[in-house]
C-alpha cells in the first residue's frame, strides 16, 4: 500500500502553491511598494530629547519619547506632502506608538530606538495612540500628527 | 481500563481545580466586554480594576487551565495507551508545585500588585511572589513529561516495531515542546526579572526579556493547541462513526510542529526596536511552514468525516456535512470538536495575517489580535478542554452527565458568541482599536475629549458576542459542577474513544522516532534565535529599572 494517496498529493501541491503565492506577495509588497517593518537603529542617548527638526521643504525628523502617560513632542506639524522620520523611545515602560490609516506600528521600548519613515499625502489631523497597557494612564495616552490643519501653527510650537 | 484511586483522584483535582478558578477569568472576560464598549466608565468595579482583572483574566485562562489541562489529559493518554499508570511520587508532586505556584501567582494579583498582564512585560514590576508562583506552575508541568518517557523509553524497547500510538506520540511531542521553550521564560523568570523585582539587580535589558518571553510564547500556543489536535485526529473520527483518513499525516503534522513551534516567536517582535529587518524575514517564512501541519490537518479532518458521513448514508458532494451527530447528548465530544474546528478556520486565516510581514504593521497590538486568539485558544483549544474535562470526569467517577441536552449546546452557544465577538474586535483592530485598554474611560466615554464614535459598533459587538459567551460558560459551570455532585451509578475507569485509521500506513521508522527530528529543531531554534539574541545584545542601551502601573517614578527612586 502506498503511504500517500492520490489526493492527499493533490492537497499537498494546492498547499504548497498557497503557501508560494503568500510568500510572492510578502515579496512583492516589500519591492513595488516598499511597505516594510520598523528599521532597526542601534541605541543613541540623543533620541531621548523629544523634539521636530525640519531638513527641508518637505523633509522632517521627529525625536518621539513616549512615557507614563503622554508622547513627547505631544502635537506635530507637518505641511502636505512631507515625509516624516519618527525615531521612537521610551522613558519608562514599554509602550506603543501607531499611527491609524499610515501603517506606522511601533514599539517604544527603554534603551531602544525605533525607526520608520512615512509620508503625508493629504491635510488631516493623525492620532498616534499608545497600544501597549502601560500602567493606570494608558487609556489616555494619544498624540497627533496635524498635516495643514487648520492653519498654521501657534508660534510656540516647534515647527 | 481499571484505574488505581490515587490516579483517579491525581486527575479530578487537575481538572478540577481550574475549572473551578475558571468562574473569575470568565467572569473577567465579560466584565472587559462591558468596560470597554463604554457601557461603564469606570477604572475598577467591585474593587477589581480593569487591568487586575484582564491580568487574571489572561494568567487563569491560557496559563493555569491550559497547563493543568495538558497535564490531566497527558496523564490520561498515556496511561490509557501505554496501558500503565504513571509514578503516583512524581504525579503528586506535580500537582503539588502547580498549585503552590498557582496559589503564589493568584495571590498576587488578587492583591492588586501584579497588575502586569499575562506577558508580564518588564520594566512594569510585577510582585516577586508573582513571578515565583509562574516559575513552579512551569516547574511543575515538567515532571510528568520525565516519567512518560521514561515509561515510554520501557514500552519501546518491548514493541520495537510496533507503532507508537498516535496519542502518545502527541503528548510527548507537545510536553518536548513546552519542555524547550519553557526554559527561555524560566531563566526570563527566575534569572532576569525575580532578582530585579527584588532590588537585587539594578535593571533588565526589555528587548532580550522580551525575546526570550516570545521564545515561549509563540510555542505556547501550540502546547494549548496539541490535546485538542490530538483529540481531532484520535478521537473525533471515533465519535463521528467514521475512521481517521491517514494515521501518517497526522505523524507528519505533529512532528511539523516539533520543527516550527519555537523558531517563528520572532514574528511577535516584528514592531519591535533592535531586532533587524532579516532576522524579522526569516522568522515569517517559518511561520509559513507552521501553515503546513495546519493544513494537513484540515484536510485529514475534512476526510476524516466526510467518510463518517458517507457511512452514515449521505450522498452527493457536501452530503455528508448534513449527516454528522451534530446534536446527539450522548456523542457530545462530537459537538466540542466540530465547533472548534469551526472557528479554528478562521483563527487559521487571522493568523496567517499576523505573521504576514508587512499585514503586521496594520494590526499590531490592536482589538485584532485578541479577535484572532479568540478564535484559537477560546476556540478549538477551550472548547476540546471544557468538553474533554466533563467526559474524563463523567468516565472515571463513573457520574452520568448532568443535563446531558443542555452540555450538547454549550459549544454551540459558544461559537456563536465568538463569532460576534471576534468580528468586533476584529473589526475594531482594522479601525485602530488598541487591544489591553479600558476603552470606557476615555475613547468610548462620550464626555471625554479622545471620544471615537467609530468605535461604538465594534465594541457593542463584541459587548453582545461576551454576553452570549458568557451565558454558555455559565452553563457550562452549571454541567459540570452538577455532574460532580451527582451519585456515582457506574464503575469509574479511564476509557477514550479510539479511532481506527482508513489508510492504516506501515510503521515509516523516521515518523517514529525522536532524534532526527529533535536534531532539525535545535538547528532551526539557533537559526532563527542566534540572530535575534546577537542583534538584541548589539543594538540596545542601558537597563531599565523597576517601575510600577501606578507612577512614572522609579520604584527605587520612590523607595529613598
Amino acid at each position: 500500500m502506498s503511504l500517500i494517496d492520490k489526493t492527499e498529493k493533490r492537497v499537498m501541491m494546492a498547499s504548497g502553491a498557497v503557501l508560494a503565492l503568500f510568500l510572492f506577495s510578502v515579496l512583492y509588497a516589500k519591492g513595488k511598494y516598499k511597505s516594510d517593518l520598523p528599521e532597526c537603529l542601534p541605541y543613541s542617548k540623543a533620541y531621548e530629547t523629544p523634539k521636530v527638526t525640519k531638513l527641508d521643504d518637505s523633509t522632517y525628523q521627529v525625536f518621539a519619547v513616549a512615557q507614563m502617560w503622554q508622547f513627547q513632542p505631544s502635537e506635530i506639524y507637518v505641511p502636505v506632502g512631507s515625509e516624516v522620520d519618527f525615531f521612537v523611545t521610551s522613558k519608562d515602560v514599554v509602550h506603543g506608538f501607531n499611527i491609524l490609516l499610515k501603517n506606522v506600528n511601533m514599539m517604544a521600548i527603554y534603551g531602544n530606538i525605533n525607526k520608520t519613515t512615512v509620508k503625508f499625502d493629504k491635510p488631516g489631523v493623525y492620532k498616534i495612540t499608545c497600544h501597549e497597557y502601560c500602567g493606570v494612564g494608558h487609556q489616555n495616552m494619544q498624540a497627533q500628527v496635524i498635516v495643514n490643519y487648520p492653519t498654521e501653527p501657534p508660534p510656540n510650537l516647534p515647527r | 481500563m481499571q484505574v488505581s484511586k490515587s490516579f483517579k483522584r491525581l486527575i479530578f483535582w487537575e481538572l478540577g481545580i481550574p475549572v473551578s478558578l475558571l468562574i473569575i477569568g470568565i467572569y473577567h472576560g465579560l466584565m472587559q466586554t462591558i468596560y470597554r464598549s463604554g457601557v461603564i466608565h469606570q477604572s475598577s468595579f467591585a474593587h477589581l480594576d480593569y487591568y487586575q482583572g484582564l491580568t487574571m483574566h489572561g494568567v487563569i485562562n491560557a496559563l493555569v487551565l491550559t497547563t493543568f489541562f495538558a497535564v490531566a489529559f497527558g496523564h490520561a493518554c498515556i496511561t490509557f495507551y501505554l496501558k500503565k499508570e504513571p509514578n503516583k511520587v512524581l504525579g503528586w508532586l506535580s500537582f503539588a508545585l502547580m498549585i503552590v505556584g498557582t496559589v503564589l501567582a493568584t495571590g498576587a494579583m488578587v492583591s492588586g500588585k501584579a497588575s502586569v498582564l499575562y506577558t508580564f512585560y518588564p520594566p512594569l514590576k510585577a510582585h516577586p511572589l508573582f513571578y515565583l508562583g509562574l516559575a513552579l506552575l512551569i516547574v511543575g508541568s515538567w515532571i510528568p513529561l520525565y516519567d512518560w518517557a521514561r515509561m515510554y523509553v520501557k514500552w519501546k524497547a518491548q514493541n520495537p516495531l510496533v507503532k507508537t500510538p498516535l496519542a502518545v506520540l502527541g503528548t510527548l511531542i507537545n510536553f518536548t515542546i513546552w519542555f524547550v521553550c519553557t526554559l527561555a521564560v524560566a531563566y526570563e523568570v527566575l534569572v532576569l526579572l525575580l532578582p530585579w523585582s527584588m532590588g537585587w539587580t539594578p535593571g533588565v535589558n526589555v528587548t532580550f526579556a522580551r525575546t526570550l518571553f516570545w521564545f515561549f510564547g509563540h510555542a505556547l500556543v501550540y502546547f494549548w493547541l496539541l490535546p485538542a489536535y490530538i483529540m481531532y485526529y484520535t478521537i473525533l473520527p471515533k465519535v463521528a462513526d467514521g475512521k481517521l483518513y491517514s494515521d501518517l499525516a497526522g505523524r507528519i503534522a505533529l512532528f511539523g510542529f516539533l520543527l516550527f513551534s519555537i523558531p517563528v516567536g520572532v514574528h511577535h517582535q516584528f514592531s519591535d526596536p533592535s531586532i533587524e529587518r532579516g532576522t524579522k524575514f526569516f522568522a515569517g517564512l517559518l511561520t509559513y511552514g507552521v501553515a503546513i501541519p495546519s493544513f494537513i490537518t484540515a484536510f485529514t479532518l475534512a476526510a476524516s468525516l466526510e467518510y463518517a458521513g458517507r457511512k452514515r448514508g449521505a450522498k452527493g458532494l457536501f452530503g455528508w456535512m448534513g449527516k454528522l451527530p451534530y446534536l446527539d447528548p450522548n456523542k457530545y465530544l462530537f459537538a466540542y470538536m466540530i465547533c472548534g474546528l469551526i472557528l479554528f478556520i478562521f483563527g487559521g486565516l487571522t493568523g496567517l495575517v499576523n505573521a504576514s510581514y508587512q499585514l503586521s504593521s496594520v494590526i499590531h497590538n490592536t482589538a485584532w489580535l485578541p479577535g484572532h486568539f479568540h478564535m484559537t485558544v477560546a476556540g478549538p483549544v477551550f472548547l476540546a478542554i471544557i468538553g474533554m474535562s466533563t467526559y474524563l470526569y463523567s468516565k472515571m467517577s463513573g457520574k452520568r452527565v448532568f443535563l446531558p441536552k443542555v452540555n450538547v449546546i454549550i459549544p454551540y452557544l459558544w461559537v456563536i458568541g465568538v463569532l460576534i465577538f471576534s468580528t468586533g474586535l476584529s473589526w475594531g483592530g482594522l479601525i485602530g482599536e488598541p487591544r489591553r485598554t479600558n476603552l470606557g474611560l476615555s475613547y468610548l466615554n462620550p464626555s471625554n475629549e479622545l471620544f471615537r464614535p467609530d468605535w461604538v459598533p465594534t465594541t457593542m459587538l463584541a459587548l453582545c458576542g461576551g454576553i452570549i459567551m458568557f451565558i454558555a460558560g455559565v452553563l457550562f459551570f452549571i454541567v459540570f459542577f452538577g455532574t460532580m455532585l451527582r451519585k456515582q451509578t457506574e464503575e469509574g475507569i479511564l476509557e477514550l474513544p479510539v479511532s481506527e485509521a482508513y489508510h492504516d500506513e506501515r510503521r515509516v521508522p523516521l515518523f517514529d522516532q525522536f532524534k532526527p527530528w529533535l536534531i532539525t529543531m535545535a538547528i532551526l531554534i539557533v537559526l532563527a534565535y542566534v540572530p535575534a539574541i546577537m542583534n538584541v545584545m548589539k543594538n540596545t542601551g542601558p537597563k531599565a529599572p523597576r517601575f510600577t502601573p501606578d507612577n512614572p517614578v522609579p520604584v527605587a527612586i520612590l523607595n529613598k
